[in-house]
């Protein structure tokens, strides 16, 4: 299971730092996280996806982000409906001849050039973890020079909205 | 906010006059905050970037103890809340002054010890330049505080009290750091404090949840082994007298943690003493064959667990804890319940179901408290440890306040020094914090002046802290100071001589300063004791005398803590049950 975590936190210095040092002392490994900032200017929205972990460590860690005075929120997207999005540049090695090729490539992932040189061409991709995992093994084949990634940002579907992970004090029988 | 210019003197009035605001200096405002939170006592010691704020402190009203080191300042702080159930507030400067607070943050939280720490900072103007004495304390503080805090402007300032005293002593108690820039003292800004603290983050849950205490007595009821495990919970919900009309109506086996001492009656027949590593064998006992355990704010720690695969094995687990991520985290639990112990214990007094059908149960776990107590044996004539806890316990009447500091003297003294009220022992249980227990017994003397306080040290933890017999010699304080020296870290060399063959690697302390003199050179009466045959005659002239006495024990230096659940050994396998 990679679980992933959407936590709303008070948009004020020091909270990331809080919440990293939170997840190192824990010994809790993290994929990826992104921060930005939400619809409230004062509020922001992490998204971390985590190491494979089983459940009780899952709770744990849900429990010890609520502890947070900081932490607002906690939403546990693992085994809900999301929409889960990630972004990446891939500059890959591009002569003229073979541009077109690239272009073909690219175009299925509804992907963009953003940036052309003349021995290189710049690809944005946007999509889930698999979709770009797939683009890049296509272009690998011709020569990637740099690549980054985002890491992934995810909302609940409408639908699914609501299934906040429990609050502490909530009843609720643990399974271990 | 920065840039709040002072308003003109007739605004400034009538914003008083109408809302009591109060136009004032970063560090009035520090000192007023501590008096609004009622605040007696302080712990502390100045330093540079503090100038400011011990300016406002001169003369205030509020009583400084000046310590010797920071690291005693925030160690009798933690001594003043154990037995207040009050925060205690120490102040160190920036830098070194607030890095030498970190052993004391750290054992504030394992142990759940309301604190206010309060640090100075170099001036905003500088922070990030390796100014003098600058450090990152909030960086270093975050892991081993509840909630930390860096002022940025004076307008904070009665905000951030206001919610650090209250996250401090609510919800699972612990310490918060205030760092406070140089530069903000001498800021100015309207100071109000009534608004109540707005923390959305941060919403402790008081009340269990009624179906959880149903379930709980549902299971009680049906239970064949039911026991009581009383934890420090206890102690913070200041809920002792609940629980003891809880266990008498049901008739409840009771074992307690290390840190739960005293919220239950030793002396009470149904008490079975600490459980785990050095605990009771019929404690573990309990612990083991149980069939019902309810967890009273107890954290299930490893040292009183033993192997977790042989902790309570067969057992439905029923675990209270105002600290909803403790249940589940160790031990598998079957019914949560999040909430205060207090709350828990009342609500589960206003249900009745009948009683258990445990007499059998009952009977022979009492057996097993009869024929196995605590033992030593009294083989010559050099002083053993044992019996000088029992000697303090029997010629105090046990009506002391005792603090301990961290190794054999502290399980010996867990062990034989009965605790029949709360408030009584201050020990550092999580941590572990050799040294802890000279300061902690200032801390524990200003939180209860009118109580006799005995501080049980090792000869080894009392040389990590000793400067604070300073406090102790210029203010005369009734502090007895009882240095269990058995010229070794005994704790260290008793797990050489068990588990590492006897080589006692750097445990052993044969050279030894003369601590009689070094009492008198605090002017602190002192004196030595080394024969069993002149102990009573010695402790009895030494606690009666008023005033301060440090009293050095020279004890048998081959004394072993026994019982003891080896390390990665379940409770059930203990040694040493008997001589």
């Amino acid at each position: 299971m990679t679980p992933v975590l959407s936590v709303l936190v008070h948009n004020k210095p020091g909270v990331l730092n809080r919440i990293t040092a939170l997840f190192m002392r824990k010994g809790f490994n993290i994929q990826s996280l992104t921060v930005c900032i939400t619809e409230n200017p004062e509020i922001s929205r992490m998204t971390i996806v985590m190491s494979d972990m089983d459940e009780a460590a899952l709770e744990q860690v849900i429990k010890q982000l609520h502890k947070q005075i900081d932490v607002l929120k906690v939403t546990d997207l693992t085994d809900q409906a999301m929409v889960a999005r990630e972004l990446a540049l891939i500059r890959v090695n591009s002569p003229i001849a073979e541009r077109a090729v690239i272009h073909s490539l690219i175009e299925p992932f509804r992907a963009n050039i953003v940036d052309v040189g003349r021995e290189t061409v710049t690809v944005q991709v946007t999509g889930d973890a698999e979709k770009i995992d797939a683009l890049i093994a296509l272009l690998r084949p011709y020569g990637i020079r740099e690549l980054a990634r985002t890491g992934l940002t995810a909302l609940p579907r409408e639908a699914a909205a609501g299934a906040d992970a429990k609050r502490a004090g909530e009843a609720q029988v643990l399974h271990i | 906010m920065p840039g709040i210019s002072k308003p003109a003197d007739d605004e400034m009035l009538s914003r008083t006059g109408e809302t009591g605001a109060l136009w004032m200096k970063g560090a009035d405002m520090v000192v007023e905050a501590l008096r609004r939170e009622q605040v007696e006592v302080i712990f502390g010691y100045p330093g540079g970037a503090v100038l400011p704020l011990y300016d406002a402190l001169y003369q205030c009203g509020i009583r400084h103890v000046l310590t010797r080191h920071e690291q005693g300042a925030i160690h009798a702080a933690e001594g003043y809340a154990r037995v207040t159930g009050k925060p205690g507030v120490v102040i160190a400067t920036s830098g070194p002054g607030a890095t030498n607070l970190v052993t004391g943050l750290a054992d504030a939280m394992m142990d759940s010890i309301p604190l206010v720490a309060i640090t100075g900072q170099v001036a905003k103007t500088v922070i990030g330049t390796d100014a003098f004495q600058e450090t990152s304390i909030i960086g270093i503080s975050t892991p081993i505080t509840k909630h930390n805090y860096q002022i940025r402007h004076a307008s904070e300032i009665p905000k951030v009290f206001k919610e650090a005293f209250h996250i401090a002593n609510s919800g699972r108690k612990g310490p918060v750091l205030i760092d406070i820039p140089k530069d903000v003292s001498g800021e100015e800004a309207w100071f109000t404090y009534d608004d109540p603290p707005q923390l959305p983050g941060y919403q402790p849950t008081v009340v269990p949840h009624h179906m959880q205490i149903r379930k709980l007595m549902h299971g009680l009821q049906h239970a064949k082994r039911p026991v009581i495990l009383a934890g420090a919970g206890v102690l913070h919900a200041r809920a002792t007298d609940k629980l003891l009309a809880f266990v008498e109506k049901y008739q409840l086996p009771v074992v307690q943690t290390l840190l739960g001492l005293g919220g239950f009656p030793a002396s009470h027949p149904l008490c079975l003493g600490m459980g785990g590593m050095h605990g009771s064998a019929a404690a573990n006992k309990a612990l083991y064959e149980t069939d019902f355990l309810i967890n009273l704010g107890a954290r299930f720690d490893d040292r009183l667990t033993g192997k977790l695969e042989h902790f309570a094995p067969n057992a439905m687990v029923a675990h209270i804890d105002i600290d909803p991520a403790e249940i589940g985290k160790n031990v598998p639990t079957d019914i949560p319940v999040v909430g205060d112990v207090g709350e828990a214990l009342e609500m589960m007094l206003g249900i009745d179901v009948p009683p258990p059908d445990a007499a059998a149960w009952r009977e022979e776990l009492l057996r097993v408290k009869r024929e196995l107590p605590f033992w030593w044996v009294q083989d010559g004539p050099a002083i053993k440890p044992q019996r000088l806890i029992a000697e303090i316990a029997r010629i105090t009447k046990g009506d002391v306040i005792v603090t301990t500091d961290v190794g054999q003297h502290q399980m010996w003294a867990a062990q034989f020094f009965p605790l029949n009220q709360p408030d009584r022992w201050v020990t550092s249980g999580g941590l572990g914090t050799m040294g802890f227990g000279l300061p902690a017994a200032i801390g524990a003397h200003f939180g209860h002046p009118d109580k006799q306080v005995v501080a049980i040290l090792g000869d080894a933890g009392f040389q990590m802290t000793l400067q604070e017999l300073a406090v102790i010699g210029e203010h005369q304080l009734p502090i007895k100071v009882v240095i269990v020296n058995n010229s070794a870290l005994g704790m260290v060399r008793q797990w050489q001589e068990l588990f590492h063959g006897e080589r006692y690697s750097e445990s052993l302390l044969p050279w030894q300063p003369d601590f009689v003199k070094l009492g008198e050179a605090y002017r602190i009466p002192s004196m030595r004791v080394e024969r069993d045959d002149e102990l009573t005659s010695a402790l009895e002239a030494f606690l009666g005398q008023p005033g301060p006495g440090l009293l050095e024990c020279v004890v048998d230096p081959n004394e072993n803590v026994y019982p003891m659940v080896a390390p990665g050994t379940g409770i059930h396998q203990m040694v040493g049950v008997k001589p």
